[in-house]
């Protein structure tokens, strides 16, 4: 964002021998071990793999909600590892979107209020905030229900929230964790297929891990398959 | 976070769990108000004493004495006093001088000497003292019956009611407006070198013809009469100066105009020099806050001084550890209150885990996590503070009423023990607040080291 020359020439994302160790008992988890990969600006990428593959630590590491034991993930040019906690939690709150299986909506908020949470810390002023809640919620779909908690919508509606709020600051990185996992196929395909039209019309980039490969392939233009925290292949889709 | 986004959220919050919220802030209000109610009663307390005190007329007054004369209120004062014969004498030109001073309204004596009142016949011993003209101020005057003193050096006079009652057992306030006698003793001067000084009743220097230096005086028997202008009922500065212990008073310059034979002209017949002394003047100050002022510059002239400032001294002493003990004894509660708020938002934080890694997630820092519970416990404390205000308002008009009752009983007036100062409203919510946030302390830490990670696993 500093270099805008050279930023469009840049990847979205570069990781670099990237390692996420836990420790375990005695011995250690390499949840990550030592993943090298390239996405680029635009991209729509799936991570594929077992359960245990080390799929959602990446896309965790990738999020700045956890940080690398070793190695570098390089985010239109700041490496992630590098920024102090203040740094990060503004990366998460400018720069990325999160989708999650389990929505992880705020159930004691409103759809508005879910929506203009992140603008909240954004400390974006509140008339923009009313107008960009009404966009969001508008690109996703959703026009009606707006004063409704989450637990009186349908899981389908639910995800629409969670994306719409993943839209609110603008991000350009859209990182998404089972999007698909508790809704039901046809639901499920109509949040990918929403995800794909918004991130062509903004131009995001978009990370998504799944384990459904078939979904995988008619969405993503590049499958990217895990396993034991190693990247094991690479698929790119015409 | 901006600050009203902060405090809407925390509100919202509080008002999810409404049940466990409520309880701790009520419990944070039983708190503030056993501190206010047990402050509110020491402040009521030490008013109390010091209302007696202030009816003394004693706040804006410093009293002079001169050093040659033992007759000091302290006596270590006395003892410091190496040569009290050379101490300046408190006479004319150092009353002149003390008059000038800045802040200083009034300087007057204090006379007090002994008469007789005759009337209808009948003859009355009593006290007689000099009231300057700024005593029609004192609380005292507040139930006089008929007027207060004309000018400076009227010829009138204010009794007791006590005196008037002996005077005219039937109906004292027909005295009022009717003249009686006074007789006194009145101060002659004689000449120093008078070879025939006349031999009458009364002090007389024993003369030394030798030494050249005879000086002495002569008391007169003489009678006035005197208007009664006023009767009252109490004793003028709450009964606790040389002049309350009259039952009849003149205006002060009046005394001096008849040249009233007091105590201390014996001393000045020994100091020689033929001139008139005071035994105490009392120095009245424009602004109570000016009296140590004031009371410095006098003592520089040489001269001992007292004022309210010394006999509080120890008073105030007392009510400042009394403060401190209820000031614990009220802490105690709210201490317990402090544990009820750290216990409630532990638990706030153990059940909104998911919802702090969401946070998180959507770009809360962990700055934004620790400020958001600190609101909560501001927020509860606030509401606790006013809370526990008007709580402790209803247990201190509790206490009045019960003391009320009790004095009433005992034919007391009734005494409002407990004042609830307006500076103790602000500090009680200040304090509350500020005590919520320490309490907020550990739990908010606890929230913004929270693993986003962890919190948002799917289960």
């Amino acid at each position: 964002m500093s270099f805008p020359t050279t930023a469009d020439t840049q990847p979205a994302v570069r990781a670099e021998k990237l390692c996420r160790y836990y420790p375990m008992g005695g011995g250690v988890i390499r949840a990550v071990d030592g993943v090298s990969l390239t996405i680029d600006r635009g991209e729509f990428v799936a991570l594929l793999g077992q359960s245990g593959s080390g799929k959602s630590t990446l896309l965790n590491l990738l999020a700045g909600l956890d940080r690398p034991t070793s190695g570098s993930v390089l985010v239109q040019g700041r490496d992630l590892a590098r920024l102090t906690s203040e740094e990060l939690a503004r990366y998460r709150r400018n720069d990325v979107g999160m989708v999650f299986q389990a929505f992880h909506l705020i159930p004691s908020m409103t759809i508005t209020e879910n929506v203009e949470l992140p603008m909240r810390f954004a400390e974006v002023e509140r008339a923009e905030r009313a107008k960009r809640v009404r966009q969001s919620l508008e690109q996703v779909g959703l026009g009606h229900r707006l004063e409704h908690r989450p637990s009186e919508l349908s899981g389908g509606e639910q995800q629409r929230v969670s994306l719409a709020r993943a839209l609110a600051n603008r991000p350009q990185l859209l990182l998404a964790d089972e999007p698909t996992g508790n809704l039901d196929s046809r639901t499920g395909e109509d949040i990918l297929n929403l995800i794909r039209d918004v991130s062509l019309s903004l131009g995001m980039t978009v990370v998504m891990v799944t384990h459904e490969r078939a979904l995988a392939e008619r969405f993503a233009q590049r499958l990217i398959f895990l396993g034991d925290g190693k990247l094991v292949s690479q698929e790119t889709l015409a | 976070m901006k600050g009203y986004d902060l405090f809407e959220l925390a509100v919202r919050n509080l008002r999810q769990s409404k049940l466990r919220n409520g309880l701790t802030t009520v419990g944070i209000s039983v708190g503030v108000a056993s501190l206010v109610a047990m402050l509110s009663l020491g402040v009521g307390l030490q008013q109390l004493a010091t209302r007696r005190l202030a009816g003394s007329g004693m706040f804006d007054t410093v009293f002079v004495t001169s050093k040659q004369d033992f007759r000091g209120f302290d006596r270590e004062d006395d003892q410091k006093t190496e040569h009290p014969e050379k101490a300046p004498v408190l006479d004319q030109p150092a009353r002149d001088q003390m008059t000038h001073l800045k802040y200083v309204t009034e300087v007057e004596p204090e006379v007090r000497v002994m008469g007789e009142i005759v009337y209808g016949g009948q003859t009355h011993f009593g006290f007689v003292t000099g009231l300057p003209m700024s005593a029609r101020e004192n609380e005292a005057f507040d139930n006089l019956q008929g007027k207060f003193f004309s000018g400076r050096a009227a010829d009138e006079v204010i009794l007791m009611n006590e005196f008037a009652k002996e005077l005219n057992p039937a109906d004292p306030k027909q005295l009022i407006g009717q003249e009686i006698t006074l007789r006194y003793g009145e101060r002659q001067a004689l000449p120093a070198d008078s070879g025939d000084r006349p031999q009458l009743s009364g002090a007389e220097t024993a003369g030394d013809s030798t030494s050249g230096d005879d000086f002495g005086f002569s008391v007169v028997r003489k009678t006035q009469a005197l208007k009664v202008v006023g009767i009252i009922q109490e004793e003028p500065y709450g009964g606790m100066r040389t002049v309350s212990r009259g039952r009849i008073f003149l205006p002060v310059d009046l005394t001096e105009k008849l040249h009233m034979a007091q105590f201390i002209d014996m001393r000045s017949s020994l100091r020689g020099g033929g001139g008139k002394s005071y035994m105490t003047l009392t120095v009245r100050v424009k602004d109570p806050g000016k009296v140590a002022e004031v009371q410095d510059a006098i003592n520089k002239m040489g001269f001992r001084t007292f004022s309210i400032l010394d006999a509080t001294k120890s008073l105030r002493r007392f009510f400042t550890v009394l403060d401190l003990f209820l000031g614990i004894f009220g802490s105690l509660a709210l201490a317990v209150a402090t544990l009820a708020i750290i216990n409630t938002l532990v638990m706030a934080v153990l059940e909104r885990r998911r919802e702090i890694g969401v946070m998180k997630a959507i770009g809360a820092s962990d700055g934004d996590v620790k400020r958001l519970f600190f609101a909560e416990a501001g927020a509860m404390g606030f509401f606790g503070g006013i809370l526990g205000i008007v709580l402790g308002f209803a247990i201190g008009k509790a206490i009045n009423v019960g003391t009320g009752i009790y004095l009433h009983r005992h034919q007391l007036p009734a005494e409002a023990v407990w004042i609830l100062p307006p500076w103790l409203i602000g500090a009680a919510i200040v304090f509350s607040i500020a005590v919520s946030l320490v309490a907020g302390l550990y739990p908010a830490s606890r929230a913004a080291r929270l693993d986003p990670v962890q919190t948002l696993k799917y289960e």
